[in-house]
């Protein structure tokens, strides 16, 4: 019975990385399809930087006819919506047309992360693209391929190494994020600011950085007032709970700032269910952060106020770092930090939510 | 064998005692937490008729966020009751598989649109689907569970850990989004009805589950299979196929609350939706004084703890907790609640209240 038992468990094991496998497959395929429609605008955007890039090494890369094998190690797409956009950038942008030889693995383990990378190294790549998964642990391989002459560049996230391991790291600035939001709220020049402050799930860097500048500004002002602080991990639902809660205490409130757009929404959906007005011209101000193209149509018709960036799309400045390495020119700085814009509903634009919206 | 039949008698009329005692915890925990928040603040119990943006009336006030917020959770804890009386163990898949069933019911509606105009189905249709897929799932964990004895843990761990995966993949790691205003109706207000929807349909579950269980024999059979599966075959019944079921029953629940859950936000979000629902759902069988490891079991002690879990998680936001802090302070309560239902602190309790009354007790019995 014992041995039955441990044979479908063995079994069962297979099935369910046979799954995985497979379902990797059709995500690909999907991710593909969505990279047409979705990244239409960042591809424009990468085309944009190609053709500068293309216009000096036009005739070293593309006249060889040899492609820049890249490997590219990226966290699971189904994460969240940003990892979805920022996989199907990656493949809107490293493809054989703009002179790219791609490959991909994926996970969300440290672990396995290293292991694509050492195969990455084996398969003599020119480049390794990384979005670590964790930060420790990554001495040891970025060492073999820098002995094997493959440049390493991280995206998204950064890691516990030497910075002489990497040619450079591509991040947002979480804080910075926070600072522009708060900064753009501070410009509404309310009279009196009672903020119901939406947290994600404590300890992200999302969370602390939108956090931070918010909490220095209630420090410094003695007309910012937080009305509550709570986390709703990232939670359309709690979110909403939480503003309920809020509301059926009948304290006064004039801002919601939700640190993701999904917390946005159900603190909106609370408002909406005691008949509180809100957006442009409305009594409370609501803020948002990720530009989910829903929630900038959400802006656009002018249900909210503002959405903060988190750009997922850095394949186009990866893409120009290595054309630049390419051509024999060092990235200037190690740290690129990306461009990340904050949406107001009065100026946004319908080619905004296109360009934009992940 | 009379033996055996006058035991069962004897079970039978201990069982209804031991229910009655059953309540008491949860009934218990509710009324300190309604003391709690009357010394605090009287208005946490004010219930105001108002309108909301589309000018339909609606009642607002804590008690109606704890009772809509607590609906998914009371019918998951029916079908969790079962599951953990037949089986002597949890599902602990229903969040996952709650991803999946809402995936469903946004596949058929949108058909492969994300932002359909028009729906692609009629709402029934998507629900019944929805049904049929969760009650597979169901079956899946339910099969691995009864014929092949594998931990209820263990056996649910599989779509724990892949479901997630399983529902964006339905939808191609789309987020679909209905703009039909009817779909809403089913996790939010119908117009002109001022209680939330989700409050009827979890009462309609619990009369449902309150029939079958009345004129049917699968309470008494779970029971049953839950205190010994061996002496229940002498009997005539069927473990396995009783187990089975009651993860099919248990994927049913799922459907529903699955149902409301995107009907709240029109959409779903894969990786967060219904998240840490299991333990919740776990945590009201036990707040029911439900044992773990199975056999008997009292319905309208579990659907009371989920009640209580709400009324605790909203009380906490009205007492602005600190976000960081706000788990600890939820784990305290939990554990006092917990070791209180217990079944040996009870037996502790009810000793101790012999001692202290034993004439009333002797009436009592008598």
């Amino acid at each position: 019975m014992k041995k039955l038992i441990a044979l479908l468990l063995a079994l069962m094991v297979m099935f369910s990385l046979g799954a995985c496998g497979s379902k990797e497959t059709t995500d690909s395929t999907a991710n593909n399809d969505a990279a047409a429609t979705d990244d239409a605008a960042a591809t424009d955007d990468a085309a944009a930087t190609d053709d500068a890039a293309t216009e000096d090494t036009g005739d070293t890369g593309a006249a060889d006819g040899e492609l820049i094998k890249v490997g590219i190690i990226n966290n699971d797409p189904n994460e969240s919506g940003y990892r979805t956009a920022n996989d199907a950038d990656m493949k809107a942008v490293f493809t054989e047309e703009n002179g790219y030889d791609a490959t991909y693995a994926y996970s969300l383990k440290n672990d396995e992360q290293i292991a694509a990378a050492q195969k990455f190294v084996q398969d003599e790549v020119d480049y390794l693209l990384i979005s670590a998964a964790g930060t420790a642990g990554w001495d040891s391989v970025l060492m073999d391929a820098q002995n094997a002459g493959i440049r390493v560049i991280l995206f998204d996230r950064t890691i516990d190494a030497d910075d002489s391991l990497y040619a450079a790291s591509i991040v947002s600035d979480m804080a910075l994020e926070g600072e522009t939001a708060v900064n753009w709220l501070a410009d509404q020049g309310l009279d009196e600011y009672n903020i119901i402050h939406i947290q994600g799930v404590m300890g992200s860097a999302a969370q602390v950085g939108r956090t931070g500048a918010l909490d220095e500004m209630v420090a410094a002002n003695d007309n910012w007032n937080l009305v509550t602080q709570q986390t709703a991990e990232w939670n359309a639902e709690t979110a909403q709970q939480i503003v309920q809660s809020v509301i059926d205490s009948g304290e006064e409130f004039n801002v919601i700032y939700a640190e993701n757009d999904d917390m946005a929404k159900g603190a909106v959906a609370a408002l909406d269910k005691a008949n509180i007005s809100h957006g442009v011209d409305g009594d409370v101000i609501i803020m948002g952060f990720d530009c989910n193209k829903w929630a900038l149509e959400e802006l656009l018709a002018g249900n909210w106020n503002y959405d903060g960036q988190c750009n997922p799309f850095q394949a186009s400045y990866i893409d120009e770092i290595i054309k630049g390495i390419e051509n024999g020119q060092e990235p200037a700085e190690k740290v690129v930090i990306m461009e990340e814009k904050g949406f107001d509903a009065a100026t946004i634009t319908q080619e905004d939510v296109d360009q934009y919206g992940i | 064998m009379t033996s055996v039949k006058s035991k069962q008698q004897g079970s039978v009329l201990t069982q209804k005692l031991h229910s009655k005692r059953q309540l008491f915890i949860p009934i218990a925990a509710l009324l300190v937490l309604i003391l709690v928040n009357l010394i605090n603040d009287p208005s946490f119990f004010a219930i105001k008729v108002g309108t909301n943006s589309t000018g339909d009336p609606v009642l607002s006030g804590n008690l109606i966020t704890i009772l809509d917020n607590a609906s998914e959770l009371a019918i998951l804890a029916i079908g969790m009751t079962l599951v953990t009386a037949a089986s002597g163990g949890q599902d602990i898949s229903v969040g996952a598989t709650i991803a999946i069933a809402g995936s469903v019911v946004l596949r058929v509606l949108c058909g492969t649109e994300a932002r359909p105009e028009t729906l692609q189905a009629p709402i029934i249709v998507a629900f019944l689907v929805c049904c049929v897929v969760s009650m597979l799932f169901g079956a899946f964990n339910g099969a691995l569970v009864a014929y092949f004895k594998i931990q209820p843990m263990v056996a649910t761990l599989i779509l724990y850990t892949a479901g997630r995966s399983i529902a964006a993949w339905i939808n191609n790691n789309a987020l679909p989004i209905i703009s039909e205003p009817s779909f809403a109706y089913y996790g939010n207000f119908i117009p002109g009805i001022a209680i939330p929807t989700p409050v009827f349909i979890a009462i309609a579950c619990m009369i449902i589950i309150a029939l079958v269980l009345k004129f049917t024999t699968l309470g008494l059979y779970t029971q049953s299979v839950g205190i010994n599966p061996h002496s229940s075959r002498l009997n005539g019944i069927n473990p396995e196929f009783i187990k089975f079921i009651t993860y099919v029953i248990l994927g049913l629940c799922v459907a529903v609350a699955g149902f409301i859950k995107v009907s709240r936000f029109s959409t779903i979000n894969y990786s967060v939706v219904a998240k840490d629902i299991e333990m919740d759902a776990i945590l009201a069988v036990a707040l029911g004084g439900n044992a773990l490891s199975g056999g008997k079991f009292s319905m309208a002690a579990s659907i009371l703890g989920a009640y209580v879990i709400q009324f605790l998680t909203t009380t906490l936001y009205t007492f602005k907790v600190d976000s960081s802090a706000l788990p600890a302070y939820k784990a305290v309560v939990v554990i006092i609640l917990v070791v209180l239902s217990s079944p040996v602190a009870r037996e502790k309790m009810a000793k101790l209240w012999k001692k202290v009354a034993p004439a009333k007790t002797a009436k009592e019995a008598n």
